[in-house]
């Protein structure tokens, strides 16, 4: 697996929201983006999963530009965990998760045995098996959040996106996804980008960190590369202090905003 | 369930705490729920048969049902033999295929356009079908008498096309569609109304064929819908799966492999093509294609595997049930059986929506 952008561009209208982005995501590698709001993540990201035309450049999976890809077989590749979705009504979390199989199966085929062991370990995983039968509309933001990160599981990808996979989660439940994402990067080569607002969570729990500003990329490396008070004053127009704890991971201090 | 406020607050139990008191729901984790879905499915197939049975016997003339059964295995002879096979099963086995045909376009175009207000006569398609018919009857009643079903047919599938036409935008949205349908129903509406305020014609017969009707309906009005109930459910049924992911939304349908805007355009085609040919033969028959699917979906769930099917059922029980009534409520008149499952459908929706909240 290789999912790779090369000279990718992208504009909305007239207007230019990634400039030249130039990266390539190696198998079971997981890379944070972090940006200042607007600074391009989640267009980057839509990109990477097919859903925008890039302007100029190419995005390629296994070495074949994106749009060449069939889109079923490119969903048993690559799935996209968004921030927000529309309210789906009537419809229970498993039978949410379970569309997660929707690109594994034929055109006439029945649940498989794989399908629903799929199913069932995507919902055990989030910690959603006790709420498998509750509608959709009846739970907590965060819940809905789980499921349909569940629903990505269940699409068995090899490069997860995620779009800010924490944002609506409490602090046990985000330690609950990004660990989860961890063990299966570990136990499956999972390749994984996601964009995350917390800088201490990047340096945890990623290899690669990617800072974005205004669609170009400032810097990219490992955390203690990238992570200086330069850096993030830089993308952020925040003073921080970059502590090591006890445990050798990095603390992002915030200061204040710098002067101008 | 009571509105006045609990004695005891209920305990504080976080995320899970407001569901104590649905009894469908079993705290035990590992206990799956019984799935009542296929019972509903029968239920449904059996209250079909229930209504259609009685609209064979009830009438002007009653028919006992064993004479009902003899004349359907043709042992019977004579006068109620003719009267079930040649006036009542006809008309009793139209009205469930145009039910069933209203029923389920509805709730395809519901999943498509993702609104629950979406009906087959908001999208433009039988406006269309009324539009063209009296048109043609004001330019040449003579021919146009004898060939309005294809007329109305070929109506709405210019009314459908029109209505995708003007939402395109390289793509077409949900809501676009949805309001473009709005538009171009309440124009032809409008084109219909003036037509027919101008026209010299006697237009008892338009009128009534307008508020729609299955009035001395008989195998030539089945043979002509058949086919098209046949491919429709068809369809309908192999891509349920795939109306269960694109009501998920445009990004997620696309994320999981499906081509959103192919799959868009097939579907509004399949609804034109069910709404068509029911307009064709029964006129413009109200509320069944947009309440039935809420039903189907209130007692199913959402997952059209199962919505689909119990959709076409209770459409295709409601529709005999309302022609039924229609015919021998006033008898000897006939009342338009469209004001029929207004005056059902609309008291019901009413109480399926308070009952919810």
């Amino acid at each position: 697996m290789s999912l790779a952008a090369r000279a990718l561009t992208l504009d909305y209208g007239a207007r230019r929201v990634l400039h030249g982005m130039d990266i390539t995501l190696r198998a079971g590698e997981i890379v944070a983006l972090v940006g200042p709001n607007g600074s391009g993540k989640s267009t980057f990201l839509r990109a990477l999963a097919r859903l925008l035309r890039p302007s100029g450049g190419v995005v390629e999976l296994d070495g074949r530009a994106l749009a060449a890809w069939s889109p079923v077989r490119f969903a048993r590749r690559v799935a996209l965990l968004s921030q927000a979705h529309e309210p789906v009504e009537q419809l229970s979390v498993r039978g949410l998760v379970a569309l997660g199989r929707h690109p594994h199966q034929g055109f006439l085929s029945l649940p498989s045995a794989a399908d629903r062991t799929a199913i069932e370990t995507a919902l055990e995983q989030t910690a959603l098996l006790p709420l498998a039968e509750r509608r959709i509309t009846e739970l907590s933001g965060g819940e809905q959040q789980r499921a349909w990160f569940a629903l990505a599981l269940a699409q068995e990808p090899a490069v997860l996106l995620l779009d800010e996979p924490t944002a609506h989660l409490d602090l046990a439940h985000q330690f609950t996804v990004l660990e989860l994402v961890v063990r299966l990067n570990q136990l499956r080569g999972l390749s994984v980008v996601m964009a995350l607002h917390d800088l201490g969570q990047a340096a945890r729990y990623a290899e690669r960190i990617v800072i974005l500003k205004e669609g170009t990329m400032l810097a990219e490396g490992s955390a203690a590369e990238v992570l200086t008070p330069a850096s993030v004053r830089a993308a952020f127009g925040v003073e921080v202090e970059i502590l090591r704890a006890s445990t050798g991971v990095l603390v992002v201090a915030p200061l204040g905003r710098s002067g101008d | 369930m009571s509105d006045a406020p609990s004695p005891q607050p209920s305990p504080a139990r976080g995320e899970g705490a407001h569901s104590a008191d649905r009894s469908s729901f079993s705290p035990l984790p590992l206990t799956r729920r019984l799935d009542r879905r296929p019972l509903v499915l029968l239920g449904a197939l059996v209250l079909l048969g229930a209504t259609m049975v009685a609209g064979i016997a009830l009438g002007s003339v009653r028919v006992p049902l064993a004479d009902v059964w003899a004349a359907l295995l043709g042992e019977h002879e004579g006068a109620r033999r003719f009267i079930v096979w040649n006036l009542r099963l006809p008309r009793v086995l139209l009205a469930a295929l145009v039910g069933m045909n209203l029923a389920v376009a509805g709730t395809v175009l519901q999943a498509v356009t993702r609104n629950p207000l979406a009906d087959p006569h908001l999208l433009g398609l039988s406006a269309g079908g009324a539009l063209l018919a009296v048109l043609a009857l004001h330019l040449d009643p003579a021919t146009a008498v004898g060939n309005l079903p294809p007329l109305a047919f070929l109506g709405s599938l210019l009314g459908a096309a029109l209505v995708y036409l003007l939402a395109w935008r390289g793509g077409v949205s949900p809501t676009r569609l949805l309001l473009a349908g709005v538009a171009v129903a309440a124009l032809f509406g409008a084109f219909t109304t003036g037509l027919l305020l101008v026209s010299t014609l006697t237009i008892q017969a338009i009128m009534s064929w307008l508020a729609g009707g299955l009035y001395a309906r008989s195998w030539p009005y089945v043979r002509i819908l058949a086919p098209y109930w046949g491919v429709g459910m068809l369809a309908a049924l192999l891509l349920a799966r795939r109306l269960d992911v694109l009501a998920l939304g445009d990004e997620p349908a696309s994320v999981l492999g499906v081509r959103v805007q192919r799959l868009r355009a097939v579907l509004t085609g399949l609804a034109a093509l069910l709404t068509g040919s029911a307009v064709a033969v029964a006129g413009l028959i109200g509320f069944v294609g947009l309440v039935v699917p809420h039903v189907a979906r209130m007692l199913v769930g959402s997952g059209h595997r199962y919505a689909l099917p119990v959709a076409a059922l209770l459409g295709g029980a409601l529709l005999v049930l309302s022609d039924l009534i229609a015919r021998t409520v006033a008898s000897p008149r006939e009342l338009p059986v469209g004001i029929v499952t207004a005056a059902i459908g609309a008291p019901f929706f009413i109480y399926l929506l308070r009952r919810r909240t």
